[in-house]
Formats: C-alpha cells, sequence, structure tokens
C-alpha cells in the first residue's frame, strides 16, 4: 500500500451473514483480532448479506441494490474488512462490474473496493501487526477456499500466522487448494455432484490425521464440517480467526455444546 | 450423437455411480495436471507466452472478416477450395457433395471436434460412405458406438478391459485365442487394422487446430501422427474447421504451439505438427490433388461481439477440463454435448441455446481453476457467470430455487426486517440443534441435509449480540449467558 495508514484505522466490520446468523464467535475473533492490532472498530447494523447469492444466479438488478446498500453503510470507514474471501472478494473485485454504465455509483464501488479487505490479508499485508500470538495445543490442516486463493491470493498470509500460535503443528492436504464443492447455491442445486466434491476434501482432510481444520470461509466450513460429522468424523472445525484471536473454548463447528460450558 | 444436455443432474448421477469411469477420472485428474505444472515450471516465460497468445486471438477476433479473406484468397493460390458454410447442416452437405464427386466408399478421419460438433460420422454412414476414425481413441469409441468424452483422450473414460472386449467383438478376422493382455498388443492389432484402411480411402477428413490467414496452411496437432497418413495418402483432403481458428502469421501460430502441447499433455511439443498448404504440386512426390475447407460458421458469428467473445480464443487444450472438480466428478459425457468441462460449458450455451443447456453454466462452484491454468486466459467462471445472467433476464417465470433467493435480495434490503426474520429463524435452529451442534434435516433445505448435516447456529445472531453490548465471549453460550 502505498499510502499512509492512519494510525488508529476506523475499520467497518462486515461480518457476512453466515457468520452473523450461524457462527457470532467468528465475529467476535474477528473483532479482537481487529482491536489488537490497533484498529477502531464499528458494527454497522444496516449490514446484511454483501448480494453473491444474487449475483452468482445472475440476478444483476437485485445484486446492485444490495452493493448500494453496502457501499452506503460503509463508505465512511477508513477499511472495510470481512472474515471471508468469497464476501470480501465480492465487494473488492465484483462490485465494479455492476455499475459499468453508471459514473456515480461506479465511482463509488470502486472507492469501496479499494479499502475493502478479507480479515488475513488485512491485519497480513495492511495493517502488519505482529500481535498474533495465541495457545492451542494441536495439529490442524487448512483448507484453501477457492476465492481467497484464486482471487485474492490467499496463500502464505494465514499459515505464516499460525506459525505464531503455540502449540499448533499444521500438517498440509494433498489438495487443500481444490474445490470442497460448496459454491454457495451449487450444494443444494448439485447435491450428488458437491457429495462427490465433498467427499474427495473430507478423505484429504482424514488422511493428515490432524486434529483440527482450518479455513478461512465460514461457507466451506460449514460444508466440510457437515460432511465430516455425517461420517462420524469428530475433527474440531474452526474459522482461523478463532484460533488466531485466542478463542477456541466453546465448540467447533457442527460440534456438540460443550457440557461443562 | 444425441443430445443430452437436459438430463444433465441424471447423466451426473449415472456418472458418479459408475465405478470403472472414477477410477479413470481419478487417473487423468492427476496426471495431465501432474505434467502440465511441470512443463510449465520449467518455462519462465510461460506467462508471457500466455499474454501473447490471448493478444494474438483478441487481434484476430477483432479483424476475423479481414483475416478470413485473406486465408480464403491464400488458399485459392494455392489451389484449393473454401466452402463457407453458415451451420452444420450447410457443412454435412458440402462434405457430402465432395465425397460423391470423388465417388469416394470410406472417409479416413483424424481427431475433430468439429465433426462431433456437426455429426459427420452418423451422417456419412447414412448416406452409404464408411467413416473410419485413425486416432486411437476415437477408434475405440467408434466401436463402441459413443462420443468422445474428453478433447484430446476422448477415450479417457474407457478402460482397458473395455477396449479388450471392444476388439475382440469387431475384429473377428483374428484369431480369438489372441493374447491382449498388454497395451502394447491392443496398440498393434490396431494400428494392422487401421493400416489397410490408411490406404484404402478416397477422402482424408482432418480438423485443424489452427489457420494460417498469411500462407493459407491448416495446422494439425496429433501425438500419433494419423492425421498425417489420413491427409496425405487419399486424393482428396478435406479440413473441416471453425472460423475462429483463424491466426494471421506463422509466427503467431508459433506463439501458440508453444502453450498448446504445454497446457495440454505436459508435453513442449506434440509428437507431430503438421502445416498443410493446398493440394500436391507437380514437383511435390505425394500428396492429396484435391484440397478442400469447409469453414464452419455455426452460432460463432453470434458469440462474436458479445459478452461471449472471448470463449472465441479457446484452442481446446483440454487445460480446464483436467484441472476442473466438476469434471473430474463427472466426466465428458454427463455434459451432454459435444464439448465437455469448463470450455464446453460456456461454449454450448452459446451454440444449441441456454434453454436447453441450462444445467451446464449453473453446474458449476466459479471455483476458479479453470482460468488459472486456460493458456489462452478465458475469464470461464466470469462468462458461466454472464449465461446466468442472460438466463435469468431472459427467462419470465422463476424455479423455486429463484423465488426463494429472490426473497433473500428482498430481505437484504430491507435490513431492520431482515435481522427480525432472520433472528427467528436463526433461534429456533439454534434451539433445535445447538446442544448437539449439529441438525440432520431441515424441511426446504434437503438439498444440504441429504448429503450433509447443518451446522447448528448458535442462537442470537452476531448484530444482535453486539448491539447488546457483547463483545466476544465465545465460548458458544448465548447471550442471556454471556451478559450473567
Ligand atoms: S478454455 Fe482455455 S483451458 Fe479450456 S480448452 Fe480452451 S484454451 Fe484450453
Amino acid at each position: 500500500m502505498s499510502e499512509a495508514i492512519p494510525t488508529s484505522p476506523h475499520v467497518g466490520l462486515f461480518v457476512t451473514c453466515l457468520v452473523d446468523l450461524t457462527r457470532p464467535s467468528v465475529g467476535f475473533a474477528t473483532l479482537k483480532l481487529l482491536e489488537l492490532a490497533g484498529c477502531q472498530v464499528s458494527v454497522p447494523v444496516m449490514q446484511t448479506c454483501c448480494g453473491q447469492p444474487a449475483y452468482n444466479s445472475g440476478d444483476r438488478s437485485d445484486t446492485r441494490d444490495i452493493a448500494k446498500q453496502v457501499i452506503e453503510t460503509f463508505e465512511e470507514f477508513d477499511y472495510i474488512v470481512a472474515p471471508s474471501g468469497s464476501c470480501g472478494g465480492m465487494i473488492s473485485h465484483h462490485y465494479l462490474d455492476l455499475f459499468k454504465d453508471d459514473d456515480t455509483w461506479e465511482k463509488r464501488a470502486k472507492n469501496l473496493a479499494n479499502k475493502t479487505f478479507e480479515l488475513i490479508v488485512f491485519l497480513s499485508d495492511v495493517i502488519k501487526t505482529n500481535k498474533i500470538n495465541g495457545q492451542c495445543k494441536t495439529t490442524a490442516t487448512y483448507h484453501d477456499s477457492c476465492s481467497g486463493l484464486r482471487e485474492l491470493s490467499i496463500k502464505d498470509q494465514p499459515r505464516e500466522f499460525l506459525k505464531n500460535i503455540n502449540g499448533l503443528k499444521l500438517v498440509e492436504g494433498k489438495k487443500s487448494e481444490v474445490c470442497c464443492g460448496f459454491g454457495g447455491l451449487f450444494c443444494v442445486k448439485y447435491p450428488d455432484i458437491s457429495e462427490k466434491m465433498l467427499d474427495e476434501k473430507v478423505d484429504d482432510i482424514l488422511q493428515t490425521e490432524t486434529e483440527m481444520v482450518l479455513g478461512g470461509d465460514l461457507g466451506c466450513l460449514m460444508n466440510i464440517a457437515g460432511r465430516l460429522t455425517r461420517r462420524g468424523s469428530e475433527k474440531e472445525v474452526r474459522h482461523i480467526a478463532e484460533v488466531l484471536a485466542d478463542m477456541t473454548h466453546g465448540p467447533g463447528i457442527a460440534a456438540p455444546e460443550k457440557t461443562e460450558a | 450423437m444425441e443430445m443430452k444436455t437436459t438430463t444433465f443432474k441424471e447423466n451426473a448421477r449415472t456418472a458418479i455411480a459408475d465405478e470403472t469411469l472414477q477410477i479413470e477420472l481419478d487417473r487423468l485428474s492427476f496426471g495431465f495436471p501432474e505434467k502440465r505444472k511441470k512443463a510449465v515450471d520449467r518455462m519462465p516465460e510461460f506467462e508471457q507466452l500466455r499474454e501473447q497468445a490471448r493478444d494474438i486471438k483478441n487481434h484476430v477476433l477483432a479483424n476475423l472478416d479481414l483475416y478470413l479473406e485473406n486465408y480464403e484468397d491464400r488458399v485459392e493460390k494455392h489451389g484449393g477450395q473454401v466452402h463457407w458454410c453458415r451451420d452444420a447442416k450447410a457443412a454435412r452437405e458440402q462434405i457430402l457433395k465432395i465425397c460423391k464427386a470423388a465417388d469416394a466408399k470410406t472417409v479416413t478421419k483424424s481427431k475433430s471436434m468439429i465433426g462431433e460438433e456437426i455429426f459427420i460420422n452418423d451422417f456419412l454412414a447414412k448416406n452409404g460412405i464408411e467413416p473410419i476414425e485413425t486416432d486411437l481413441g476415437e477408434y475405440i469409441i467408434q466401436l463402441r458406438g459413443e462420443p468422445p468424452s474428453h478433447i484430446i483422450a476422448p477415450a479417457i473414460h474407457v478402460s482397458k478391459a473395455q477396449v479388450e472386449d471392444a476388439f475382440r467383438r469387431v475384429h473377428t478376422d483374428l484369431p480369438a485365442d489372441r493374447n491382449l493382455e498388454d497395451p502394447a498388443a491392443l496398440l498393434q492389432e490396431a494400428r494392422g487394422q487401421l493400416r489397410n484402411k490408411f490406404l484404402q480411402a478416397d477422402v482424408g477428413l482432418t480438423g485443424a487446430n489452427m489457420l494460417v490467414a498469411e500462407t493459407g496452411s491448416n495446422v494439425l496437432v496429433t501425438n500419433e501422427g494419423n492425421a498425417d497418413l489420413t491427409y496425405a495418402l487419399p486424393r482428396v483432403h478435406i479440413v473441416i474447421a471453425s472460423i475462429e481458428k483463424i491466426v494471421p502469421t506463422l509466427e503467431d501460430a508459433s506463439t501458440i504451439l508453444r502453450v498448446l502441447a504445454r497446457s495440454a499433455t505436459g508435453q513442449d511439443m506434440s509428437v507431430y505438427t503438421t502445416f498443410c498448404t493446398g493440394p500436391k504440386r507437380f514437383e511435390d512426390p505425394d500428396g492429396p490433388e484435391e484440397y478442400h475447407v469447409i469453414l464452419l460458421d455455426n452460432g460463432r458469428t453470434d458469440l462474436l461481439g458479445s459478452e461471449f467473445e472471448e470463449i472465441l480464443r479457446c484452442i481446446r487444450c483440454s487445460a480446464c477440463l483436467n484441472h476442473c472438480p466438476i469434471y473430474k466428478a463427472i466426466g465428458g459425457h454427463a455434459y451432454g454435448w459435444v464439448y465437455p468441462g469448463p470450455m464446453g460449458a460456456v461454449l454450448t450455451p452459446g451454440l444449441i441455446g441456454m434453454e436447453d443447456a441450462s444445467d451446464l453454466p449453473n453446474a458449476s462452484t466459479l471455483c476458479g481453476k479453470c482460468e488459472s491454468v486456460c493458456p489462452m486466459g478465458i475469464p470461464l467462471p466470469k462468462l458461466l457467470r454472464s449465461w446466468r445472467t442472460r438466463h435469468f433476464e431472459a427467462k419470465p417465470t422463476r424455479s423455486l430455487g429463484q423465488i426463494t433467493l429472490k426473497f433473500w435480495a428482498w430481505l437484504a434490503k430491507r435490513p431492520k426486517l431482515y435481522h427480525k426474520v432472520n433472528g427467528l429463524i436463526i433461534a429456533t435452529l439454534g434451539a433445535l440443534g445447538r446442544r448437539k451442534g449439529r441438525i440432520k434435516w431441515i424441511p426446504f433445505a434437503s438439498g444440504w441435509t441429504s448429503k450433509r448435516d447443518f451446522p447448528a447456529p448458535m442462537g442470537n445472531t452476531f448484530i444482535q449480540q453486539y448491539h447488546k453490548g457483547a463483545r466476544g465471549d465465545t465460548s458458544g453460550r448465548r447471550l442471556r449467558e454471556v451478559k450473567k
């Protein structure tokens, strides 16, 4: 980044619909990480969804409306951060494409796109934090979600951060970069194909013989966790933010409540 | 070939259940990508070449009429003929006319996707002319009465045992007790069968990897050398190619050749690369006496200038198929028409219409692997999404899924209501499943729960908790517990 970073940048947290609705712990972990990194964080209540389901189904007019709402809600912040490569990528890479024939909105979309980041990229490449040093005695494997990996080039950053987690040993799967078969609505529209892809992913994860699966996108993680439990595995599945923020005392994704809580 | 695009989901299910096919697909998905990676790693300038290749094709597409006319002019100067064909029917009839004029009984063929696209084999056979595929893979599937399932490895879905069965069934003139265990024996047998056919054929039909405007040549790339015997031995050579195969110069052709084989099979070059330029000249010792080029449009000019134009840069290298997790799961036949994989999912709706092919662009997670390996820099996920948009905007009736999505979008545009409604749903799902952590079945969400558990929501949404003052006890307990 060429511009100077404000000393205590004001970050708008775009928590993403999946985290908001199904796994608030990821939101709180994100909040903690951002604050640890010296950011002042706000959570606008007007946020809903980034519009990706509509966008990937070809409904551009609804996507445009939702995008406008996101732009209006978040453009005042220094940065917009989302704990998801797919939603982050939607705002930073795809919003522009929606306003080709509308100069004013195109400009506003571009402005927002330039300051929107996926959480790990933001912590690693923008803020360059050195405040990550949690504890987690476990072995883990990392799933590279497609948009994060191929749209936002997230590959080494999460692994570098995980090196600072005391007690955590990372074991790479052979197919960590292969799609897990989630694909948003794809997984419900084409369940058989999705299952086939998912089983390959799960097989690869199982052969790492680690205790934990980590990733940066809740959609993929819910997909993977749901199949793991369906196949009788009790492997712990978590969003990387939970581990980096040292917030792993609650149950993993799709895991039962801990009785002592 | 019967069109089966409309039964895509069923085709996919059958393919997933086919164990033999799955073994072959496993092998393919490991082999080709590994080889490509090695070839690309060996070549530091690969990225640069990709950009050059892309630019060449973009330039051609922007000036297609000019280069096509140049090309035609060159072909005619060398004594060949160019036949412009608007659609498959016109192309078939033109080919038949040439075959009849040559009094052809048999036609040898080297692999051509355009040949598949116009269903030339069935048509020739119906008209009393025997088509003989000479590429080993194509020969095998011709014996089995199947369409290809891959662009460069058409019989990738067939196991060795199945090849042996087909050979025993068809080659009845050979001793029944012959040993066909060894793949080399199969190869030898096919070669023996084909040798005579090459010599007897009246017409040789080939495709073209490229057409070179400056020389009027067609380029043929194979690993078996069968294309060379196909075009050089018979009296008449017919080239079938679609209009976007043009490149301006030999130099351009060589740039594309450098990315083609590396992307396809991981070879630096394919074993045989041939440039055919017109019929045999007086001083040539051999070659065809007649040289015809069938230039096929078949829907391509409609793609030109549209949001799908970029697919016309495709050089059919198959890298996108080889790296596609969907192709790996279901193989080529499930796509239901000639072109499989990501490139097929983009091209097919353009050629046969989105109505009949609507599953193809939808059955993708848009994971982006294809784009990352495409030597021509074709943004395949973007093009798949563009088909979805076109379809969505053109179709007045909505499926249940689309209505649900519309409702979601409607809700997302009303944040207050969104948080209320979703808060209630989440509280219910949370209450149902939180203790166990998962829900095994949810009505109207069986697409999800038929294959995997639904991870139970924690109970309160993040926004609710945050705005009531919670800041980060993330033990999974609900707000009530957090605040006490
Ligand atoms: S789309 Fe790209 S990768 Fe796929 S066959 Fe065409 S050129 Fe090759």
